[in-house]
């Protein structure tokens, strides 16, 4: 059945609280999921209290500072710090996003952040997406023809072929979407999930590819594609502000028009 | 996900590839849904508009040829839909590939059922009488 339930090795319980070195200031308190998987012991909430006047303005600054200043021993990703590489997605106050885009100034209360969820953690925040990459390689996201390449010049595409690709080719695999869907959380394995699908589709609607049938052929299936229930999860928390909900429907629309 | 086993996370995404349905299923559990909205408005609205909420009174009505025409339709397009309905939940919720399919089959048989007994019943009434 589907997991409901967690297993109780995996219960998350209070941790380590850093009170803020002085009083004064602007201070905040950021809740941290912690595990280690090779230590045995259970995940816990970690408390760090930093002042909002000695930090930068977003999520990703606060996990920065914690790290330099406060518990060297936390892990996440980052790199590019403005929304382009999708390496710190997490969950922050209940919805999965990127910390380098998420201010701090839009969260009430404390700010508690969680890996993505239902994905297997390496530490800390870092959870390993090796299933998720696997999905998207799987769609084959590359151009397939048959018709040889002019020598002298590009693939051509009308404006309105090209447009087509808007609101899909700016998918940077964070995985905030297909970690937030519940399809995803019960049947990963099987479901490719919305990412994975967005991407399947910004190849299906690519005028210059040759390969559409094929691509349809691959998808037409109850789990890899039919999984989908339009929960909307992953339009409500892309980063990016993509809707791979609709490309998805588009998705088994086509399926539809081609029975006849 | 086994974590045991060494397959790379692509073959096992991959695993026995497309089932090559499932289209068949979306839409006709679509179709049945739409057929369902004036099938269902019609029985409430024939069932508000008996003379008196009797035995008699319902079964007078079920021997018009049109009403147990569409009784009939309404009792198969509901089940069919029940059935394919569940199914989805089933895939959903159930993981192990035994379990999920025993209790596929097991919806199915029972909607199959209550399709032809939900049939008969009113061809009895229609044919044979208010018995």
């Amino acid at each position: 059945m589907a997991e409901f339930n967690l297993p109780a090795n995996s219960i998350v319980k209070p941790g380590k609280s850093y009170p803020a070195a002085k009083s004064g200031g602007n201070i905040r308190k950021v809740i941290v999921y912690r595990y280690d998987p090779s230590t045995g012991e259970n995940p816990r909430t970690d408390t760090y209290e930093i002042d909002l006047d000695d930090c930068g303005p977003m999520v990703l600054d606060a996990l920065i500072k914690i790290k330099s200043e406060l518990d060297s021993t936390l892990a996440f990703r980052r790199s590019c710090r403005e929304g382009i590489c999708g390496s710190c997605a997490m969950n922050i106050d209940g919805a999965n996003t990127l910390a380098c885009t998420k201010a701090i100034a839009d969260i009430d209360g404390d700010i508690k952040i969680y890996p993505l969820p239902h994905q297997p953690i390496v530490r800390d925040l870092v959870s390993d997406l090796s299933n998720f990459y696997a999905q998207y390689a799987s769609v084959e996201p590359w151009m397939k023809t048959t018709t040889a390449t002019a020598p002298d010049r590009e693939r051509l595409q009308s404006i309105e072929e090209r447009e087509k690709l808007d609101g899909l080719y700016e998918c940077i695999l964070c995985a905030c979407c297909s970690t937030s869907c519940p399809s995803y959380w019960w049947n990963s394995d099987r479901y490719l999930g919305p990412a994975a699908l967005l991407n399947a589709y910004r190849w299906i609607v690519d005028s210059r590819d040759e390969a559409t049938g094929e691509r349809l052929d691959a998808l037409e299936d109850p789990f890899k594609l039919y999984r989908c229930h339009t929960i909307m999860n992953c339009t409500s928390v892309c980063p990016k502000g993509l809707n791979p909900a609709k490309a998805i429907a588009e998705t088994k629309k086509l399926m539809v028009k081609r029975q006849g | 996900m086994s974590s045991n086993s060494l397959r790379t996370p692509l073959g096992k995404v991959k695993g026995l590839g497309s089932a090559k349905s499932g289209t068949h299923h979306f839409l006709v559990q679509r179709l049945t849904a739409l057929a369902l909205i004036p099938l269902t408005l019609w029985f409430c609205f024939s069932l508000a508009s008996m003379p008196a909420m009797d035995y008699a009174s319902f079964t007078a009505w079920l021997q018009s040829p049109v009403s147990a025409s569409l009784m009939i339709l309404t009792v198969l397009v509901t089940f069919y839909h029940a059935s394919l309905g569940v199914q989805v939940v089933i895939e959903d919720y159930v993981s192990g590939h035994g379990l999920r399919l025993a209790s596929i089959i097991a919806v199915q048989f029972v909607c199959a059922l209550l399709a032809v007994v939900g049939t008969v019943s009113v061809i009895k009434i229609l044919i044979g009488g208010a018995a």
